[in-house]
């Protein structure tokens, strides 16, 4: 889509609590709750949270963003809000979204049928990276590729949202989101009993229900459920063993499973156990050597041979990342037209491929406007943030384009939304976004809450952790 | 013509192994240049796992061995009924788009040789003809040598000592077929070739709009006819392996195979 777009100057930001000098309903109470709060006790109440953060062990990077492993993520003890019939919009948008997701992942893989009507390029499809050939004419059980689908969202009104990029591999940061609730909820019982807040607690129990409910067809019985992590120096192994213990499942490295005959083996002290449904925190490239990476010591040699004749799952599907590439993205509310028939609830960032001549043209005359992105990037490094830029990093970026066009595409830049922040000063507006976490299996559920991610930098629209992000509670208030 | 293949890979391990887990593409399938008659894989002390046929239209099968054991026999045994279609693999069924057929590998990344020779392909109109000029520029290249390359080498390395074997032939026909926008793809399979062998066979695939997938088989300046049965295809030799393995244990492998292709007199 070649867009003649003004990318407009963004001078006003959509304030989740302030409109016209009035306080939004949603944050009624929580303006009371401030004023209760002189900044003695906030500088405590702070210090306290952060204890209980560390005291948890909770210090991973969101996964991909490198930076210190150590290091705390700031939290910001101001909630963000949603109303219910907000989250209920979003609630529709996001599992539309999931549902496309998966129905496309069943397509690519078997005739490709919305590549031969036409609707999405082959070569964005087939010669993409993620595409695995090793899984084409492979159906999943319950034809569910992506388990778990992290949809990041930034809201730039009242009613408006956008996406800005789906996650269908291993989208981490759920325990933040769970996290985030429960010391809020140690350190404010009485906000939560002032205000009647969705809770966010029983993700732990859907995930494994999900999960559950993709078991292959050869296991009969109670399935048994396990996390395949890649070990305690990920940076997300925290999520991986906090997420296990809250399931009551096995966390497990590769050395701990087997193949033999048909199926995968637990190593217990009780001899082996079959496993029926593996959750990997794994990239594809590494989870088995005789089909992927022949070096790899993290994976399960064999896994897939079993995978492919349905002696187990394994979530998400190798093969599940050419859903979200950042050049599929742009067709994702074509999947929702093509796959489901609806219109797409939640809107796309208008995006431009730098790889057509005349977005690329657009594009390198408007640098200092856009954001670009690498097409596989993530953690928002090799991003430029055209009007944060210096003429420096600009030019930079105008050469790295003009190279290699294929790997970047840009958007404008938007009007992140802003909520109030606990700044030094005392309250301050900071950009916000936020990440939901859909569970796809039997049923497509989303529990009413997700990670909000804040750039504490005045004036940063850079919410990532690794360039000085924090994270904030979440809440869905009850009709 | 009916061929009868006997295909015997032995392992051994200095030192026992606790266990070993293989994915096997040994098994033809059937399509209009070849007709399975009767096949069959043993593993010696093997435990049959899944099988399947993949969407490249190969069969796929996992066996695994409870050790501990100092060796195993990969026994192929089997009769299938060829004719000649050209080269042109017709009736085969598959799924995967040739679109993914493009994509360069560390066995297949062409080096300036290769790129000449992809530049030259280029410029021939027809993408069959381009096609068959590169094999017979990757035949002369490569000066057919056994002993001197090894399953590692890569198609640049091949093209620089100018000599190899019919892997080494396909990855540089594919390397540069794809440099090409031709997809291409590594196919093994068995020939016959009257004595005993010690080693199995393997060709290239170039997809040609019109015709579908055509072997190519540089060592042997032809495409291939009824002494040929294909087996599996990949992206290159490591892909289309006919055996992944992984063994449990610090046993130094050492590998022997004899093949024997011979035809039926009717």
């Amino acid at each position: 889509m070649a867009m003649q777009g003004k990318a407009v100057r963004v001078t006003t930001y959509f304030n989740e609590m302030f409109q016209d000098g009035e306080v939004r309903i949603p944050y009624s109470r929580l303006e009371g709750w401030t004023k209760r709060m002189p900044d003695a006790l906030r500088h405590m109440k702070q210090a306290e949270a952060e204890a209980l953060f560390r005291r948890i062990g909770i210090t991973f990077a969101v996964y991909g963003e490198g930076g210190d492993p150590d290091r705390l993520i700031p939290f910001d003890m101001f909630p963000r809000v949603f109303t219910a019939a907000e989250w209920a919009r979003l609630e529709r948008g996001i599992k539309q979204r999931a549902r496309a997701l998966n129905a496309f992942l069943v397509d690519v893989y078997g005739r490709g049928e919305i590549v031969r009507a036409g609707r999405i390029p082959a070569h964005l499809v087939y010669r993409n990276a993620a595409f695995e050939k090793s899984v084409v004419g492979f159906v999943p059980p319950k034809g569910v590729y992506s388990h778990i689908v992290g949809i990041d969202l930034v809201r730039t009104g009242a009613d408006e949202f956008f996406v800005l990029e789906d996650n269908c591999r291993t989208p981490s940061g759920v325990s933040y989101m769970l996290e985030n609730r429960e010391i809020m909820m140690r350190m404010f019982p009485d906000l939560f009993r002032e205000n009647r807040i969705e809770p966010v607690d029983n993700y732990p129990l859907l995930l494994r229900r999900t999960l559950a409910s993709v078991a292959p067809a050869k296991c009969k019985g109670d399935p048994t459920i396990v996390i395949l992590t890649p070990g305690h120096f990920n940076s997300a192994y925290y999520e991986h063993s906090f997420l296990a213990d809250l399931m009551g499942v096995e966390l497990v490295e590769g050395q701990d499973l087997f193949v033999e005959g048909e199926y995968v083996w637990m190593r217990t002290t009780e001899g082996p156990k079959r496993v029926d449904v593996i959750y990997r925190r794994i990239d594809d490239a590494y989870i088995d050597p005789l089909c992927f990476r022949p070096d790899s010591m993290l994976g399960v040699p064999g896994l897939m041979d079993v995978y492919r004749s349905g002696g187990v799952n394994i979530c998400s599907c190798p093969g599940a990342g050419v859903a979200d590439d950042k050049a599929v993205y742009t067709f994702v509310p074509e999947m929702i037209r093509f796959y489901l028939g609806e219109e797409p609830i939640l809107n796309n960032v208008p995006t431009w491929q730098c790889a057509k001549e005349d977005d690329r043209k657009y594009v390198l005359e408007n640098l200092k406007d856009l954001v670009v992105k690498e097409v596989h990037g993530s953690g928002g490094y090799g991003m430029l943030v055209g009007p944060k830029s210096t003429r420096d990093q600009i030019e930079r970026f105008h050469a790295r384009i003009s190279e290699d066009p294929g790997n970047y595409i840009a958007q404008p830049t938007l009007a992140l939304s802003t909520t109030p922040t606990f700044v030094d000063e005392g309250i301050a507006p900071r950009h916000v976004d936020l990440r939901p976490y859909c569970l796809v299996g039997e049923r497509v559920e989303l529990v009413p809450g997700g990670l909000t991610r804040v750039a504490l930098t005045e004036g940063s629209l850079v919410v990532n952790s690794s360039q000085g992000g924090g994270v904030k509670d979440t809440w869905v208030l009850a009709e | 013509m009916i061929l009868t293949v006997e295909h015997v890979t032995r392992y051994s391990y200095d030192r026992p192994v606790r266990g070993l887990v293989q994915s096997h593409r040994m098994t033809p399938a059937s399509h209009d240049g070849q007709r399975v008659i009767g096949w069959q894989v043993e593993v010696s002390d093997g435990l049959a796992g899944g099988s399947f046929r993949d969407g490249a239209g190969d069969h796929v099968a996992s066996w695994s061995v409870i050790g501990p054991v100092s060796h195993i026999d990969v026994t192929v045994r089997g009769e299938v009924e060829t004719r000649d279609t050209g080269g042109i693999l017709r009736g085969h069924r598959e799924l995967v788009s040739p679109q993914c057929y493009l994509q360069a590998t560390a066995l297949t990344h062409p080096d300036d040789a290769l790129l000449a020779l992809a530049e030259e392909a280029r410029a021939v109109p027809e993408v069959l003809d381009a096609a068959h000029l590169l094999c017979e520029r990757v035949a002369k290249a490569i000066l057919w040598t056994p002993g001197v390359t090894q399953s590692q080498t890569t198609a640049a390395e091949a093209m620089s000592q100018a000599q190899g074997v019919c892997q080494d032939h396909a990855h540089a026909i594919i390397a540069a077929a794809r440099a090409a926008e031709m997809p291409a793809r590594y196919v093994s399979g068995y020939m016959l070739a009257g004595e005993r062998q010690d080693a199995a066979h393997a060709w290239a695939e170039i997809h040609v709009p019109g015709l579908g997938w055509v072997g190519f088989d540089a060592a042997n300046g032809c495409c291939p006819d009824e002494r040929y049965i294909r087996i599996a295809s990949g992206l290159d030799a490591q892909d289309a392996a006919p055996i992944r393995g992984w063994a449990r244990g610090d046993g130094k492998e050492r590998l022997e195979v004899a093949v024997a292709v011979q035809t039926v007199e009717q």
